[in-house]
């Protein structure tokens, strides 16, 4: 099993990162771009015959526990599909 | 009375910290590394600025998970006297024994210089020997100082005045200028500004010293 965590600021948090990278490619031409929040993808592979309860537990627990703070930030999880 | 300063895999004011507790305190000093697990002996721990784990993942967000922030925590429950300076701030938030969070500077720039800070309480073991209102002149040094708290933690850190030091020309983009508060319990202070760095004349500042000397008399208060 494969998961894809993606943790963001939240909204109404303010992000000088993405603020800064916005303001910097309108020097480069793309005045089109208005927005752009920053935030983190984190790849997580499970061990092969994990449960999908078990697995979409534990996956849940890190992504809240460990690699969102939840003060500022917020998380979701993609779940790769079979094929 | 037995100071320790925790040393994490990047920690980088530990000396600093101890030498500013024997400059300005003479009491015993000793360093704790990471692994341990227990405080026993000691009567105030630092945990000191630098980049704990590199800042990976966030800052302060690593180091939690060392074995020694276990005993940090008991030791917090049990009134034990903890200051996070700097990245030590930055843990004590991510453990969750202080709230809030500190963000990227609101400039994007690594701040470091003096600047002055005014005290907002007095009612601590930190800020004993300060008087209400009264300038600190004491540096920075940080990428990521920029508190923030949701509005309802802010509310509740005004009303139980929380706030142990605001900036008077805020650096950084702190929420309600804020550069360090101290627990519900208020044995337990956050600070981003760098009293280890300024607690002899020879670097600038002496102020830094009243911080550790206002920890001495809370305990000598306390019969140790």
């Amino acid at each position: 099993m494969k998961a894809t965590i993606i943790v963001t600021l939240k909204p109404t948090v303010l992000d000088p990162q993405g603020i800064t990278i916005q303001r910097s490619v309108q020097s480069m031409g793309l005045s089109e771009v208005s927005v752009i929040r920053q935030g983190k993808h984190f790849d997580v592979h499970l061990a092969d015959g994990t449960s999908p309860e078990r697995g979409k537990e534990l996956v849940h627990r890190l992504a809240k526990d460990v690699l969102t703070n939840p003060v500022i930030e917020e998380f979701r999880i993609e779940w790769e599909q079979k094929k | 009375m037995k100071f320790g300063v925790v040393i994490f895999p990047g920690s980088n004011c530990d000396h600093d910290c101890y030498h500013a507790i024997q400059v300005s305190t003479g009491k015993p000093v000793e360093f704790i590394w990471h692994q341990e697990t227990s405080l026993d002996g000691f009567d105030a721990v630092i945990l000191p600025g630098g980049f704990a784990y590199g800042d990976y993942l966030r800052t302060g967000a690593l180091a939690r998970f060392s074995p020694v922030m276990g005993a940090v925590k008991n030791f917090a429950d049990k009134g034990g006297m903890v200051i996070g300076i700097c990245n030590g701030f930055q843990i004590l938030t991510e453990a969750g024994l202080l709230p809030g969070a500190l963000m990227r500077n609101n400039n994007m720039k690594y701040i470091c210089k003096f600047l002055q800070l005014r005290t907002e309480t007095t009612d601590s073991p930190f800020t004993n020997r300060l008087s209400k209102g009264q300038i600190l002149n004491i540096p920075i040094g940080h990428g990521e100082g920029n508190y923030f708290a949701d509005e309802d933690t802010l509310k509740e850190l005004e009303d139980n005045f929380q706030v142990a030091f605001r900036y008077v020309e805020n650096p950084n983009g702190s929420i309600h200028d804020i550069a360090g508060i101290v627990n519900k319990g208020r044995n337990v202070l956050g600070m981003m500004p760098h009293p280890d760095r300024s607690s002899e004349q020879l670097l600038g500042s002496s102020d830094g010293k009243l911080i550790f000397e206002s920890m001495v008399n809370a305990l000598a208060g306390a019969g140790r």
